[in-house]
Order: C-alpha cells, then structure tokens, then sequence
C-alpha cells in the first residue's frame, strides 16, 4: 500500500504536448507511472508519446477511465485547468505550476466545496514537486532514483528539500511509501494535516516526516491532528531559522507575517503535541533511524 | 508589490473611498505651490516610502505656513527615512504628499487581508485606530472584528454594517462608513491586492470620514494582468541586489552575515542557512536559482552574491531534480575562471548526474573545496569564512 497513487492509478498529463509536459511525462512513464493519455486544448485527436491527446479532461477521463491527472500549464490558466480535473471527476490532482495568483487558488478551493467531501477530488500544489509512491509510480518531476521503497511518510513544502530527506534516509537504508509535496504557496490544494490522516490508515506506513516552514498556520494545525488523532510517530522539521520577519524568502508562502509563524515558534509548538524535533536539516536520516528503533 | 500611499489613496478613491485633497511634490517649490493649490490653513507633508510607522520616524509633518511647508520639504527630499520597517539602511524619500489637514474627531482601523487559515479575504476593524494592530490584538483582542467573506458571493451590504455598528459610529457617518468599506473589498478583489490598510480611518470634527493614511500591496503572481498596479513600480524603494536578481529570474534576499549561498530550491536554501546557524555560521543571503539553472545562470548567481561586500565565503548547495549537477558544476568552474573570486567557494552537489559534476570540478584545476552532506558543506564553510 502507499497513499495517493501506485502502480495501478492511470494518469493524465494536463499541458502534455508543451515543452514541460512532454519531459516530465516522459520522465513518468520511465519510472513506471501508468501514463494513459493527456490533455492539450485543441489537439484532441493526435498521439503525443504514443499516448492519445483530447481535448477535455472529461473526454480523457470518458475514453481512458484516467483517475489521477498531473498539472503543467501556466499560472493564467493554472486555476481552470484544475476545476476542469475536479469536474471531470478526477480523484486526484497534482498541480505542479509556480506562480498562480492566490485569488485563484480561493475560487478553486471554494469551487471544490461544491462536491461532498468524499467525492471530493484531491488536490496537491500548486507549486510543487508532486507525488511519489517509491518503486510504484511518480506523479511529479522529482529525480525518482533517489527514493528507496519502504514504510516512511514524507509530507513536504520544498521539492529540493524534499529530496535532500530521503537521500539521507536512503543512505541509511531507509525506504519511503510516499512523499507528498503539498506546495510552497500560500494556499495550496491539501495540507500537511489532510495527508497525516491519510498516512495515519495507511497499513505500510509506520512513522510520518512532516517538512515545513516558516509561514502560515499549517504546520501547527497538523501538529494539533497528530496530537489528537495519530497513533503513529510523526516527525517534523521547520526551515527559515534565519528567516527575518516580513521578508518573502523564496516560495510565495514562506513569509512570518503574524505571530505563530516564525521557525521558533512553530517548532515550539511542534514539541508542545509530541512531535518528534528535528533541529538540523542535516539529521532526517538519523533522525528518523531513531525513531524507528524505538518503535521496533 | 507595494505601491506609496498616495497611489493607494487614488486607486481606493476610485472605488469610492473618500480622502483628502492632496498633491505630489518633487521640490520645496513645487510643495508650497502645491498647498496653495489644495487651500485651506493647515496642511500635512507627508514622505513617501515603502514603509509604514513613518510618523514616528519623522517624515510626516504638520505645518501652517508657506516657510514651515518649505523647510519640511526641504528636509525631507533626498533624505534616507529609517524606520522600524525599512531596516538600518532605511528609504530614500523622493516625493512628498501634501494633504490638507483637519481637525480629527475619532480614529478608526480597517485592514482587508489574505486569511491562510480560512483561505479568504478577511476584513479586520478596531476603534482603536492610529495603532499597530497587532499590539492592539495583544493587548484587547476582545475590541478586534472580523470577518471572513465568502469567495463565492463577495462581501455584502449587511457585513459592512455590522462592522459599522461595532465600531459604534454616529448615525451620521454610517452610510459613509458602509461604502467606505464596501470599496476597499471591491479594490481588494477587483485588483489582486493581497492587503489593503486604512490606519487610520478619520471622523472630522465636521463629520467626514476620510482615509488618512492607506497601504495596499499586491500579489506577485497576479501582476501579469494588472498592467495599471505594475506602472505603479517605484525602483527607487527595492534594494538594488534583490532588484537585479528579480530581473534574472533568481530570487534573492539580502541578511547581515559573512557566508554568501547559493542553492536551489527555496526550502533548501532556508534549510542551508539554519544549518550554516548551527555551525556557528551566519548567512550573508537567501539565494534560490531556481530550477534547470543553466551554467551561465549559476555565473549570474556568483556575480550577485559577490556584490555583498561582507561576504568572506561560498556556499553553492545543489540539489539536482530538474537541474543537472554537470551544468552546474560547469556553472561554477566558467564562474571562478573570469571572476577575480578572493574568499573560499565550497560545493556540495547531489541528485541527477552528481558524478558527472563531480569529476568536472576535479578537472578543472579551480580552487573548490568540496563537500559530500549538507553538515559537512555548511561546517567547512563556517571555518572557511572564519579563517
């Protein structure tokens, strides 16, 4: 098991025929993903990587019966191309497009609450790496060599970061079920809490790696679930140690405008709900070995 | 993107919010002509910065007459205005704003933000305006009022009035303060601002309600359709690296410290700086190239970081995805052989083609010092900025 996506979820490539689509779906494919056909308005009817092409994401999904799509079309049209996925009945989306405008993202979440929360599609992103179920299927642009299958949760902001986590646990031999990337923008599709739960009934996952930072209410919201909620350990890391107040650094969310969301004091808060502390970014791998020996 | 308030206050007033009459000067001159202008006995100078608090830092003043405005202006023009926002360096203040001043009888706060928690546009009022709300949150938060608009519909008549009843507003200013607010939601949404702030909204003692100061800012990703907020760029009031950076596609923010970074990925830029902080280190800057950074781009990111003269060693942390360990590693090596680079340059590479990158480094006779982890890059470059 793993959550999300395996080897069986078929996929579309939303933006398939641009420059961007094409690499990463063909990158996908590699990897093993159940690639089975993608959108480009307009060139409905051609093959693109001996996939076919349509023109809707509802004609794709009639034809292929595609159950998860992958977004990589550009910020102005970012929004519309996901509500297309969550009315085309799409269960699971990741968008991967940096810079869609944040009034976007309110009418899209607003937009998705028109369906009951069980047929509710998921979305990841926007502004992230995507998605990987280790040895079974990548919805993403991650290098996919550098994830060893295995039982650990990942839930990240960073996409590099993200890597630099399980390189390390894989140095140690450590595996991954999988790894979320939930996006560096202010308000993203899903959070770190939406997928804790997920990982939480997931029977191959035995502890959670929460990678967040500086920046928004997310983190600590997430802590609260896991303190209430979880039986498995989770652990969680908080980047922007140097960040100063008010400075953007990087990822349009990454910015301390109120209290609450400096490094300090979520990482504060993270400890109050029994979180496990990573404080060096550089001790995921140790970190999480520990963890595991004490759960045996 | 943050504009000046007099900008604010004109696009606001478009929407239907009331201000005060008011002028732009560039000169002494032109700032008494101005106030002639404009009439009335008493009027306000007021230095425009990206910066709020800047009464307390001097740069708004009162005066009553044509030799007071004259020497304010004066004053003000060319100066550098520090204030607890700006940062030791603080801003050059190039125009003023002259408004005519008037008596005031209440003062009210009226911001409009992006709520991540709720992921609407959130309206906040307080009757204690003039005050930052934040310390107004901490000491009453009780006196707070907010409300959360619903995307769908936007804000409705009914909402205003009910934060113009909780403010307790006379009779008179209702229906002013209804459409007051009203046009600051409708700005807020019609121009993708991601924060509109009237501190404060003024009652006169005539009963106008006026906005007396107003700050708005923008969302970055939304101004590729906002041509009218992007002609309101005043590059004068961003600091020349993170403006040079912006425009070659990196994204930079400049800090205190003596170790320059260059990384790819924003969290693992962030993550790089606090693990320098471990090591004893302080970062000189945020440095994210991005992904598939060419090794010119890598060059670019090199020319940047050295234009910090506090910088005394190199940090480049690549983690290859998208980018590729052999460009960048090309990157650094064009880099050091045309730069006249004088401090230490530690490389750390890992992800897609690290071999590759690796051997072209050791090739290349440039004086690298290499590292295999994130702890072993960040502690050599903490000695190596120390020696």
């Amino acid at each position: 098991m793993s959550i999300l996506i395996d080897e069986n979820t078929s996929v579309i490539v939303q933006g398939f025929t641009g420059r961007i689509g094409t690499f990463h779906a063909n990158d996908m494919m590699n990897y093993g993903t159940n690639v089975v056909g993608g959108v480009t308005p307009g060139k409905g009817g051609e093959k693109h990587l001996d996939r076919p092409v349509f023109d809707t994401v509802k004609e794709a999904v009639k034809q292929t019966g595609a159950e998860a799509s992958i977004v990589f079309v550009p910020p102005p049209f970012a929004a519309d191309a996901i509500m297309e996925a969550a009315d085309a009945g799409i269960r699971y989306c990741v968008c991967v497009t940096d810079g869609v405008p944040t009034q976007d993202m309110v009418r899209v979440k607003r937009y998705m609450r028109r369906y009951k929360k069980e047929e509710r599609m998921c979305l990841t992103g926007p502004n992230c790496a995507g998605t990987i179920s280790p040895g079974k299927a990548m919805l993403g642009i991650m290098p996919g060599h550098i994830y060893q299958q295995g039982n650990i949760g990942i839930i990240g902001r960073s996409g590099t970061l993200g890597y630099e986590a399980a390189s390390q646990m894989k140095a140690m031999g450590i595996g991954v079920s999988t790894s979320v990337g939930i996006g560096g923008d202010p308000i993203n599709g899903s959070s770190f809490r939406d997928h804790l739960e997920r990982f939480e009934e997931d029977d191959d996952t035995v502890a959670v790696v929460m990678i967040g930072e500086i920046g928004g209410p997310q983190e600590a919201e997430a802590a609260r679930f896991a303190r209430e909620n979880m039986k498995k350990p989770v652990l969680g890391y908080i980047a922007g140690l140097t960040a100063p107040k008010g400075r953007r650094m990087g990822h349009a969310g990454a910015i301390v405008s109120s209290s609450g969301e400096s490094a300090a004091e979520k990482v504060e808060i993270l400890r109050e709900c029994g979180v496990n502390v990573i404080i060096r970014p550089s001790e995921f791998g140790s970190n999480v070995a520990d963890v595991l020996a004490k759960i045996g | 993107m943050d504009i000046h308030e007099y900008q604010a206050k004109a696009l606001l007033a478009e929407f239907g919010m009331p201000i005060a009459k008011g002028e732009l000067a560039y000169s002494p001159e032109q700032a008494t002509y101005r106030a002639k202008e404009i009439g009335g006995e008493k009027w306000v100078v007021k230095a425009q910065i990206h910066s709020g608090a800047r009464g307390k830092a001097g740069g708004i003043k009162v005066c009553e007459n044509e030799n007071e405005l004259y020497t304010a202006a004066e004053q003000l023009l060319g100066k550098r205005l520090v204030t607890h926002q700006t940062g030791p360096q603080g801003k050059l203040v190039n125009r003023l704003y002259i408004e005519e001043a008037m008596p005031i009888a209440r003062e009210i706060y009226l911001g409009f933000l992006m709520d991540r928690a709720s992921e609407r546009i959130m309206v906040v009022a307080s009757s204690s305006g003039g005050m930052d709300i934040e310390e107004v949150a901490e000491k009453d938060p009780d006196s707070i009022i907010r409300i959360g608009i619903e995307p769908a519909v936007g804000m409705q008549a009914f909402e205003a009035r009910e934060i113009v009843f909780k403010l307790g507003l006379e009779p008179a200013q209702t229906s002013q303060a209804i459409t007051a607010i009203l046009a600051c939601y409708r700005a807020f949404r019609e121009l993708d601002a991601t924060m509109v702030e009237i501190n404060p909204l003024v009652v006169t003692e005539d009963g106008r309600l006026l906005a007396l100061d107003a700050k708005m800012t923008f969302d970055d990703n939304a101004l590729f359709r906002r041509q009218q907020i992007c002609e309101l760029r005043d590059k004068s009031q961003e600091d020349p690296r993170e403006m040079m950076a912006a425009d070659r596609g990196l994204s930079y923010v400049g800090l205190d410290g003596n170790i320059g970074c260059i990384i790819n990925g924003a969290g693992l830029a962030m993550a790089t700086m606090d693990m320098i902080k471990h090591c004893g280190g302080e970062p000189a800057n945020f440095l994210d190239i991005g992904g598939g950074a060419s090794p010119e781009r890598v060059a670019k990111a090199f020319n940047l970081v050295l234009s910090d003269e506090g910088v005394k060693a190199i940090l480049v942390n690549i983690f290859a995805g998208i980018n590729r360990c052999d460009w960048v590693a090309e990157g650094v090596v064009q880099a050091m052989q045309k730069l006249d680079i004088k401090v230490p340059v530690l490389v750390r590479l890992s992800g897609t083609n690290v071999e590759e990158g690796r051997k072209i480094l050791a090739e290349s006779n440039v004086p690298v010092i290499t590292a295999d982890t994130l702890a072993d890059a960040a502690d050599k470059a903490v000695t190596a900025a120390n020696q």
